[in-house]
């Protein structure tokens, strides 16, 4: 059923009017070239799709539009402010926390998310928020790293 | 291609009436690099179509007025770190700034021929013309700046691509200044050496990773991505498995849909749309029938049918004479090794989108091989090659399943016939449906050992693995090794009901497992400790090298398994890398889950350009090789595929992670070597002798399971 939605993208209002029913992870991809976002395994296995809404991270490939009828949606392209890297971006950067890059889109979605919670996680709270985000190159433990250091570079700046 | 050569290289007024002609090409090239192209680059092109790499400098490096440097390489980035480290060969000989290159890659229009991007083989053959290019060019413009400044060469000194004269620093010249952004039309009679490692300031130095900004951000492009005007998303009817029939199909569900657009031409059958989700809708509405073919074979009888089906084998290494150390043995081993298929899996599936705009046809494709690409998108829709321009953005994992691909001639053909840009992207399912697995295969081992512990013969026989890596590395005086087919399999004649082909470290995987596995078993059954008996049998002192240098960063003492640490050593040769790794592992006795602790792993790779990047390459193998040891199995029924997604078919999780320690063993005399593939080769055997030394029981199957872990502990306990 067509259903006119509206919602914010990265601050930004967005209105469209679609079939009710799709996933987020097309709307973003498909009708707002949004391509930050991942399409991998699109059963939600994989976690590439991750975005956030309203501060959550969701599957967006198993997320209906509708649900995000005035919410906050974040993607990756959504991250930096001015035109700077967010903390966690640049401890990726740091730590060369990636390798073909696929799956850091959902990976640093997946991190911000933790580090908003739990400003400073342990590695074995690292590996139970992020089990469903999959690396295929085997970047993981540059990836815990990163998130250890962005945890610091956060926590430096809030203090 | 004779007569289009001539055609398309022969005379100006042709040349300007094809796609290959100036201003299109000016199009095509984009930014800061068209005034580089002219008529006088034909020659260029016309190599650049050619097998094998140019002599021409100017097909690898165009310096820009700005003095920004473009590399051209025919190799893809799919994460293994060329990008950056070609970038780094580059500057390093040319004496620019890192900063100044910009990289194209596998680019068909752009870069010169390359024959894929694969068996870790991108440094070690495309590095050595890439710096001889950069340092022919380098020797040019010495002598341009030599004339320039009117100094005598011997004065001439360069700094970050600016030459000035050493006597007198206020006469100085860019390299933008002295080429204008033209190309170099000059060359040197005798090619330059290139420089000694000892000089290097660039290359040789841990780098971060250049396509590192843009993969944080999201602004990365890979295949699936590409969006042009009009574009539609195809998804095509698949059959249910590998030999099944398509008897009917009924499109009346599917038409309901607004905005679909259905194509049936020949076998194939595909429904788009302008948003891909909608494309998928239509697509389960497709009502179908199938004849099922009749395979019987399946995961519990492959092994049986692999040897059965085994043509007279091959020899592929042989030393005096197996029959003779037989007579020299007073220990016999006979142990045979079996792995089952393993899926790629890569992040992003394969991938293509197409556009035809008159005669010529661009496809943005997810591929380790853009002109092989280039000839199968040719193909597929009737066109000469050169007709085709692939364009290989960022590739989202390969691994060697993207070395071939039919998402390439299928997205050309349907932009063909839809008349429309079209970008076909396999779902999960289309990736291990049509993947080119790893292939089962069965190792079988003889060996014998003196009574001094020396390994005295050694005779194996390779069923369908591949023969990579299987030349044994110890002093073993008479042995043979056969193979009975290699990784490539799949159609005719092949035992496979489905594709296999190269998967990262093609045959190697199998083939250490097996001998490294059957080398600790040999340790065992004469009561020595893993490393004292491999060291005592060799001979080889960069193999000698690698071991000692990981067992000190591992920093425990191998004692006669099972000594119930769960220590566990392997190494290999893997094209001339050479590399040892180390585990520690955990056994639960009660669910039979292997915890993989620590690994350990000491590499040789001959001259290292980036030495981050190459500790990247064997973190990832190490991390992505847990899968093929634990869990990683394709299962299917005849040709159907079962695993269609990663709820069953695991691959290594965050959790999984062991503490991982990397060694680069120093060796920059050598020429470098290949990186993104060796270390993987190790784990099979790694894990499963220190599973032995935890627990006492020998897996011979990868993976191991928990379920073949407890059955093998009841064995034992049974004994």
């Amino acid at each position: 059923m067509e259903k006119t939605i509206n919602f914010r993208l990265n601050g930004n209002a967005v209105r469209l009017t679609t079939s009710s029913d799709r996933m987020l992870l097309w709307i973003l991809r498909s009708d707002l070239s949004f391509t930050g976002t991942k399409y991998s395994c699109g059963e939600g296995f994989c976690g590439a799709c991750t975005v956030l809404v309203n501060h959550e991270p969701v599957l967006s490939c198993q997320y209906p539009i509708q649900e995000v009828e005035g919410k906050d949606v974040l993607t990756i392209e959504g991250l930096q402010k001015n035109g700077a890297l967010h903390p966690i971006q640049e401890a990726f950067l740091k730590h060369n926390a990636l390798q073909c890059g696929f799956c850091t889109p959902g990976m640093i979605l997946g991190a911000y998310s933790l580090l908003k919670k739990n400003p400073q996680p342990t590695t074995k709270d690292i590996f139970t928020s992020m089990e469903g985000n999959l690396c295929r190159c085997g970047a993981y433990q540059r990836i815990i790293q990163a998130i250890h250091t962005a945890s610091q570079m956060m926590r430096g700046q809030a203090s | 291609m004779k007569n289009d050569d001539f055609e398309l290289f022969g005379s100006k007024e042709k040349i300007e009436s094809t796609q290959f002609g100036r201003r299109d090409f000016f199009k095509l090239a984009g930014g800061g690099l068209f005034v580089l192209f002219s008529v006088g680059d034909l020659f260029t092109l016309q190599q650049r179509r050619r097998r094998g790499y140019p002599e021409d400098f100017n097909a690898y490096l165009k310096i820009g007025e700005d003095g920004r440097v473009t590399c051209f390489c025919g190799k893809i980035e799919m994460g293994q770190g060329v990008y950056t480290s070609f970038a780094q060969m580059l500057a390093e000989e040319l004496d620019v700034p890192l900063s100044s290159v910009d990289m194209i890659l596998g680019d068909t229009d752009l870069c010169p021929y390359d024959s894929g991007t694969f068996g870790s083989r991108s440094t070690k053959y495309f590095g050595p013309p890439l710096r001889q290019a950069a340092s022919e060019a380098r020797g040019v413009l010495f002598r341009m700046a030599a004339e320039h400044l009117q100094t005598p060469l011997d004065n001439l000194t360069i700094q970050d691509g600016v030459i000035s004269d050493k006597t007198n620093p206020t006469k100085k010249v860019s390299y933008g200044q002295l080429t204008k952004g033209k190309k170099i039309e000059r060359h040197l009679g005798t090619k330059p050496p290139i420089k000694h490692y000892s000089k290097h300031t660039i290359s040789g130095k841990a780098t971060d990773r250049l396509d590192g900004r843009e993969k944080v951000t999201g602004e990365a492009k890979f295949a699936i991505d590409i969006r042009l005007p009009g574009m539609l998303f195809a998804r095509i009817l698949r059959p249910p498995a590998h030999g099944a029939k398509l008897k009917s199909v009924d499109f009346s569900g599917t038409k309901k849909i607004a905005g679909i657009q259905v194509i049936q031409d020949k076998d194939m059958v595909a429904v788009l749309h302008k948003h891909r989700d909608i494309a998928d809708r239509a697509l389960k509405e497709i009502k179908t029938d199938y004849e099922m073919p009749g395979f019987k074979i399946d995961n519990t009888n492959i092994f049986e049918h692999l040897k059965s089906s085994a043509s007279e084998g091959n020899i592929d290494s042989e030393s005096g004479n197996v029959d003779e150390g037989k007579k020299l043995a007073i220990i016999n081993i006979e142990k045979t090794y079996f792995n089952h298929y393993v899926a790629h899996a890569p992040s992003e599936n394969h991938t293509a989108a197409a556009v035809i705009e008159g005669d010529k046809a661009t496809v943005w494709a997810s591929t380790q091989s853009p002109f092989r690409a280039q000839g199968e998108a040719a193909r597929a829709i009737g066109f000469p090659t050169e007709k085709v321009r692939v364009i290989t953005p960022y590739v989202g994992c390969g691994f060697g399943g993207k070395n071939s691909g039919r998402q390439v001639g299928e997205a050309a053909r349907l932009a063909q016939l839809a008349g429309k840009p079209v970008q076909v992207a396999w779902s999960r399912k289309e990736e291990f449906f049509y993947d080119t697995f790893r292939p089962a295969a069965v190792i079988d081992i003889r060996s014998g050992l003196n009574s001094s512990n020396e390994i005295v013969y050694w005779e194996y026989h390779n069923y369908y693995a591949g023969n990579r890596s299987s030349q044994p590395f110890y002093n073993i005086p008479h042995y043979k090794v056969l193979s009975y087919g290699g990784w490539v399999g799949g159609g005719g004649g092949s035992p496979h009901p489905f594709g296999t082909g190269a998967w990262r470290g093609p045959g190697s995987n199998t083939n250490v497992f097996a001998m490294e596995s059957h080398v600790d078993i040999m340790a065992f059954e004469c009561g020595m400790d893993p490393l004292s008996f491999r060291m005592k049998n060799l001979t080889d002192k960069r193999m000698q090298r690698v071991l000692t240098a990981a067992a000190e960063k591992f920093g425990v003492s191998f004692t006669k398994a099972p000594s119930g640490k769960g220590f566990g050593i392997a190494c290999t040769d893997y094209l001339g890398t050479y590399l040892a790794t180390m585990a520690e592992v955990h056994v639960n006795e009660d669910n039979g889950e292997i915890r993989v602790e620590r690994l350990v792993c000491a590499q040789d790779t001959g001259e290292l350009i980036n030495p981050e990047g190459v500790r990247m390459q064997i973190e990832g193998c190490l991390t992505m090789g847990l899968g093929y040891c634990l869990t990683e199995e394709i299962h299917f029924q005849g040709g159907q595929i079962k695993d269609e997604n990663f709820d069953t078919y695991e691959i290594p999780r965050f959790s999984w992670l062991p503490k991982i320690e990397t060694v680069l063993v120093d060796n920059p005399e050598m020429p470098p070597q290949g990186c993104g593939e060796p270390a993987i080769t190790s784990m099979g055997a790694v894990i499963a002798n220190a599973v032995h030394d935890a627990v006492g029981v020998r897996m011979l199957m990868l993976p191991m399971t928990p379920a073949r872990i407890k059955n093998a502990l009841r064995a034992k306990k049974s004994i």
